[in-house]
């Protein structure tokens, strides 16, 4: 019996990659952030430009899924990820694949500068923000992104428009910017979602091997510790009201820039 | 061989920095240092390097940090508002132990204050100016000539230690020009940058994650700032740098750095030559500071008069090298000649005070 099963021909049907280290992932049950981290490295590895990446990983819980992986990376300080990667890019002669994975709050608050000159520049780079309309690390404090009526720790009483300020489209708001080469939004709430996600990715690591311009992906992520709802409610929720805040698709995608 | 050049300050820091190989200059325009980020806009091009004018000096800090972490020697130059505004990236450069180099060229503070020279981040430069308690090497040219030279040092100090190296500089010394030699200065062998971030297929699949993300992951923090601070003790002990000047015989010693320091010499051989026993005790290093000098000076009885165009910095540092040995007096930018922001601390000025005490 042993002997028959010795004499079966053994083939490969799935082997975790190389680039992780099986660290357990340090997110919160059912956290976006680590699809998002997935989506990256899959599509690294799959474009074969994971062995000529460095990561710039923002200030949040956003990045901490990069820690359980084997690729080049630097830890910044809270916003200025785009000027890092601006700088590495500089450091390499351009010869590196340079990314940033960033928090809503580390990109569209405290960083905001850093990426709309980032935009200006055209610097040939890839920024991956995860919005999960809230300050996760920090314990679920109002972010730009935030929905209105949303219920923070900083607005108990749900944001207020007139009071708190209006939600922050990110991708939108930097499309029209003459150097951005790629600006979309994707999801990861639901597996087609995923898939989408994975393509505009994809893309805007293309623009930059492409040498057009800046590439920009938003990616809603849940957080449901700090929505208060179980991971099953949170996937409802980024379908019910996040998307309608925030429609998910492509805003820029051009393969040169005059 | 390098030529013989008759330049400014700000053109001697340009040099200093191509002679050091430096080809990556990230900067933001503030007064009175424009002309360091000019010239690297025009030169670094033409040399295959990288200049990129910033929006701010914290994007330009930033830039440095990420060309450092590729191990390139990457620099930026700023004035004192702009060194305020770097703190929070210096602060992880230094946390990151990453090489590279700022150039201060201090004006008036506090705050915006003026646009011209002063002596008023003495303090912020040499206590690690942002969060967390960490050091920079600190160098303090007082010569055009040094401008160049100190560059070359600075680069070197800053690979030797993976450390941040200021060059603590005033408006004055940028702005006057001088003639100087432009010589490559050799420099002992560096250890290599094999922790430099390139992509791990360019380094033979292994990956470096420890610049930053170490202290989280894994948790070691109280071991990184032991081995930082361990890295600062040897620097106190290996790397001190400072010139005397007639301070032999002298019963009367100056300590000044920067421009002043030049006024200062002028007043010891103003003194000399009234027969008066004064010298001067010139910091090239402000961290890690000459205190061992001051004290041995103290201990042979020397009196310290301190002169920096501050309200008093550099002095605290004189009173810890001297204790309670000797009498130190202070003359400070109360005893500029003029009113507005352009007065200085004259000669004159200083011996009369000189006369005073001696």
């Amino acid at each position: 019996m042993n002997n028959n099963l010795n004499a079966v021909k053994k083939e490969l049907i799935y082997a975790p990659s190389q680039y992780r280290l099986g660290a357990q992932s340090p997110a919160c049950p059912g956290c976006g952030s680590p699809l998002a981290c997935n989506i990256i490295m899959d599509s690294l590895e799959e474009m074969g430009i994971i062995e000529n990446s460095i990561v710039v990983i923002g200030v949040g819980c956003t990045g901490m899924g990069f820690f359980g992986t084997k690729v080049d990376m630097t830890f910044c300080a809270h916003g200025p990820a785009p000027s890092v990667a601006a700088g590495i890019k500089q450091g390499n002669y351009d010869k590196s694949i340079v990314f940033t994975i960033q928090g809503d709050g580390d990109c569209a608050a405290i960083g905001a500068g850093y990426l709309v000159n980032s935009a200006v520049r055209g610097d040939k780079i890839t920024i991956i923000m995860c919005n999960n309309t809230t300050y996760g690390t920090t314990g679920g404090q109002m972010a730009p992104t935030s929905l209105i009526g949303q219920k923070t720790t900083t607005t108990p009483e749900g944001r207020i428009g007139a009071k708190h300020g209006y939600p922050l489209h990110v991708p939108e708001m930097i499309a029209p910017m003459k150097g951005v080469a790629y600006s979309a939004r994707g999801s990861v709430h639901n597996f087609a979602s995923y898939q989408r996600t994975k393509k505009y990715v994809k893309k805007a690591f293309q623009k930059q091997i492409d040498g057009v311009g800046l590439g920009f992906v938003e990616i809603l992520t849940a957080c449901p510790v700090n929505w208060h709802m179980t991971p099953v409610e949170a996937m409802k929720w980024i379908e019910d009201e996040m998307i309608l805040e925030y429609p998910l698709g492509e805003f820029k995608n051009v393969d040169s820039i005059e | 061989m390098g030529e013989k050049l008759f330049i400014h300050g700000y053109e001697a820091v340009g040099r200093g920095a191509l002679n050091a190989g430096c080809l990556h200059f990230f900067g933001y325009p503030i007064t009175p240092q424009n002309e360091i980020t000019e010239f690297f806009a025009r030169e670094l091009p033409q040399r295959g390097g990288r200049f990129v004018q910033t929006e701010s000096e914290l994007s330009s800090a930033s830039m440095v940090f990420g060309a450092a972490t590729t191990g390139v020697r990457a620099m930026t130059s700023t004035a004192s508002p702009g060194w305020g505004l770097m703190q929070e990236i210096l602060s992880h450069i230094s946390f990151c132990e990453l090489p590279c180099v700022v150039v201060n060229v201090q004006r008036g503070g506090p705050g915006q204050g003026t646009t011209r020279h002063a002596q008023t981040d003495y303090l912020s430069a040499t206590r690690g100016g942002g969060q967390g308690g960490y050091k920079s090497i600190v160098l303090a040219p007082s010569s055009v000539q040094e401008c160049h030279d100190l560059m070359q040092l600075g680069f070197y100090l800053a690979d030797k230690h993976r450390i941040l190296t200021v060059i603590l500089a005033d408006g004055i010394l940028i702005q006057i020009a001088e003639s100087i030699n432009t010589d490559v200065l050799k420099f002992d062998p560096l250890p290599p940058k094999d922790w430099a971030l390139k992509g791990i297929g360019n380094k033979g699949g292994r990956f470096d994650w420890h610049h930053s993300t170490r202290g989280l992951i894994p948790p070691v923090y109280k071991t990184i700032i032991e081995q930082i601070h361990a890295k600062y003790n040897k620097i106190i002990e290996t790397e001190v740098r400072f010139k005397s000047y007639q301070a032999d015989d002298a019963e009367l010693i100056l300590v000044a750095y920067g421009y002043v320091a030049r006024c200062a010499e002028e007043a010891v051989n103003m003194a000399r030559s009234q027969g008066l026993k004064v010298g001067l005790i010139r910091p090239i290093t402000l961290w890690p500071f000459p205190y061992n000098i001051l004290k041995e000076k103290a201990t042979q009885g020397a009196k310290f008069l301190v002169v920096e165009d501050s309200m008093g910095q550099m002095v605290e540092d004189v009173m810890l090298g001297v204790e309670d040995k000797s009498l130190i007096s202070f003359l400070g930018m109360s005893s500029r000649h003029d009113i507005g922001e352009l007065g200085m601390i004259f000669p004159e000025t200083i011996l009369e005070e000189v006369k005073k005490i001696i």
